[in-house]
């Protein structure tokens, strides 16, 4: 089946078979790699893009489902090279060890911060519920959320 | 994990999903997907056809009008937890939407998804019950067919994964009386860790006149088949001033209702579950009335 996204601003049109997932779509089909696979089970996060506004768990979404919309990757945050604020915090606060679940935790403090500029850290840790991190221990993930919420308040 | 090769369908609306459904015995309805597409990357469901209603307008929108809020059955759970008019009409509907899942189930869970699932340890449909919710089944029109009709959440619920719709029909919309100032509601669950899901959940709807009872919805489920209407709590309640003892002794009477199908698993045992549900019901009427806070 025919289906046209738009992926961090560019169109695409592609044939695909209806049980493609979007996260193969995006891995395979247009090669942006930085959203994982994690648990493929709809629990970890690591699959986390924004369509139309919203993140979703692209491992829980068919490719099909996403015709016609925008969806936005990690890769779409920093168009031209430079960090987008919620990276340079996760950066600068050491968020991530291994970065696996990165793509994921940032996507979602991306609509966290959007939906609530100025979040407690239990919100903070509410928000990134379906985020599952194996390494940090998630101290470190929290205090960059809330420093990329402050960096873009000023 | 792929599912097995499936033709796709958009349906564009109503009539014309239910035309779909009907030219097709293997066809099954996809809404947000996230109970869906699980089932189908396992292989435990199989569909010839899926056909995506996410699209369909007619099936969205929340008003309230004539002391009756109206659901529309693709209403995802942020957009119910995101809603003031949820919040102020039916407060319990509102908070129980925002401990489902996480946010990207949210974003992307529908409450008519959710029921019609009708997984034991879903939250709405014992949030729904409690409410006495009505929800509107489109099937298809004509003499000999059945056309639209509607069903008390208590009897849409026919056991685990299991409701009256029928093959051709679809869920359009969910609706529940506008709770009044008197009228005070509250879900409490034992979530399971990893995804929210309740192990048991209570959901209580009481009316006051002062500090009495005059009366009283509950309903608990997780534990059992399909949520279960806690009468004999119900009739413990009503006339009674609400206060920590007679709180407790209405909710312990659950046991009386529960019957004998309890759902026991590697997680929580059935002696373990049932033990509990008095416990979440009085948690529920506790922060209904006031009492406790979170
Ligand atoms: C990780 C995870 C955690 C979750 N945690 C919770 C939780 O804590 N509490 C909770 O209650 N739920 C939870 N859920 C379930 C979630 O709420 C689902 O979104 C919901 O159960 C299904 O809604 P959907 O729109 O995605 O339905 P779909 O998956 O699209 O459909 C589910 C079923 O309903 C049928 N259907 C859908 N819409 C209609 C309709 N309008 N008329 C007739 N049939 C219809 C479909 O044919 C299908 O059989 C969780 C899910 C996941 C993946
Ligand atoms: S890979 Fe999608 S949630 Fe884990
Ligand atoms: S940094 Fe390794 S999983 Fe989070």
């Amino acid at each position: 089946m025919k289906i046209q996204v738009t992926v961090n601003g560019k169109a695409h049109e592609k044939d695909v078979d209806p049980r493609t997932l979007l996260v193969h779509f995006l891995r395979e089909d247009l090669g942006l790699t930085g959203t994982k696979v994690g648990c493929d089970t709809s629990q970890c996060g690591a699959c986390v893009v924004n369509m139309d506004g919203t993140t979703v768990k692209s491992c829980t979404c068919l490719a099909v489902q996403a015709d016609g919309s925008q969806i936005t990757t990690i890769e779409g945050l920093s168009p031209k090279g430079e960090l987008d604020a919620v990276q340079e915090a996760f950066w600068n606060n050491h968020g991530l060890q291994c970065g696996y679940c990165t793509a994921g935790m940032i996507m979602t403090a991306v609509e966290l911060i959007d939906k609530n500029p100025n979040p407690t850290e239990d919100q903070v840790r509410e928000g990134l519920k379906g985020n599952i991190c194996r390494c940090t221990g998630y101290h470190n993930i929290v205090k960059a959320v809330l420093a990329a919420a402050e960096a873009k308040r000023s | 994990m792929f599912a097995t090769e499936f033709e796709y369908k958009k349906a564009n609306s109503v009539s014309e999903a239910i035309q779909l459904l009907s030219n097709d015995a293997d066809a099954k309805l996809m809404a947000g997907g996230h109970s869906l597409i699980p089932l189908m990357k396992l292989r435990l469901a199989r569909p010839g056809t899926v056909i995506d209603i996410g699209g369909i307008a007619e099936l969205q929108g929340i008003t309230a009008n004539n002391g009756i809020l109206r659901i529309g059955a693709l209403t995802t759970h942020a957009q119910l937890a995101e809603s003031p008019l949820v919040r102020d009409s039916a407060r319990i509907l509102w908070e129980t939407a925002y401990g489902i899942g996480d946010p990207q189930v949210r974003n992307r869970g529908t409450i008519g998804g959710n029921v019609s699932h009708a997984d034991p340890a879903s939250d709405l449909p014992t949030v729904l019950v409690a409410m006495d919710a009505k929800f509107t089944i489109q099937g298809q029109g004509g003499i000999t067919r059945r056309g639209s009709r509607t069903v008390a959440a208590a009897d849409f619920f026919t056991g685990a994964f299991s409701t009256v719709l029928a093959e051709n029909e679809i869920l359009t919309a969910i609706e529940m009386p506008v709770l009044a100032a008197n009228q005070h509601s509250e879900y409490a669950k034992m979530a399971h860790p990893a995804t929210s899901y309740a192990v048991v959940g209570a959901a209580a709807v009481v009316t006051m006149d002062g500090n009495t009872c005059t009366v009283a919805r509950v309903a608990v489920g997780g534990l059992t088949p399909s949520p279960v209407r806690g009468q004999s709590v119900e009739q413990a309640l009503v006339g009674q001033e609400l206060n920590a003892e007679t709180i407790a002794a209405a909710a312990n009477l659950i046991d009386n209702d529960l019957g004998s199908d309890i759902i026991g698993d590697i997680f929580a045992s059935a002696e373990y579950r049932r033990a509990m549900a008095a416990i979440e019901l009085k948690h529920a009427i506790f922060h209904a009335t006031g009492l406790a806070h979170h």
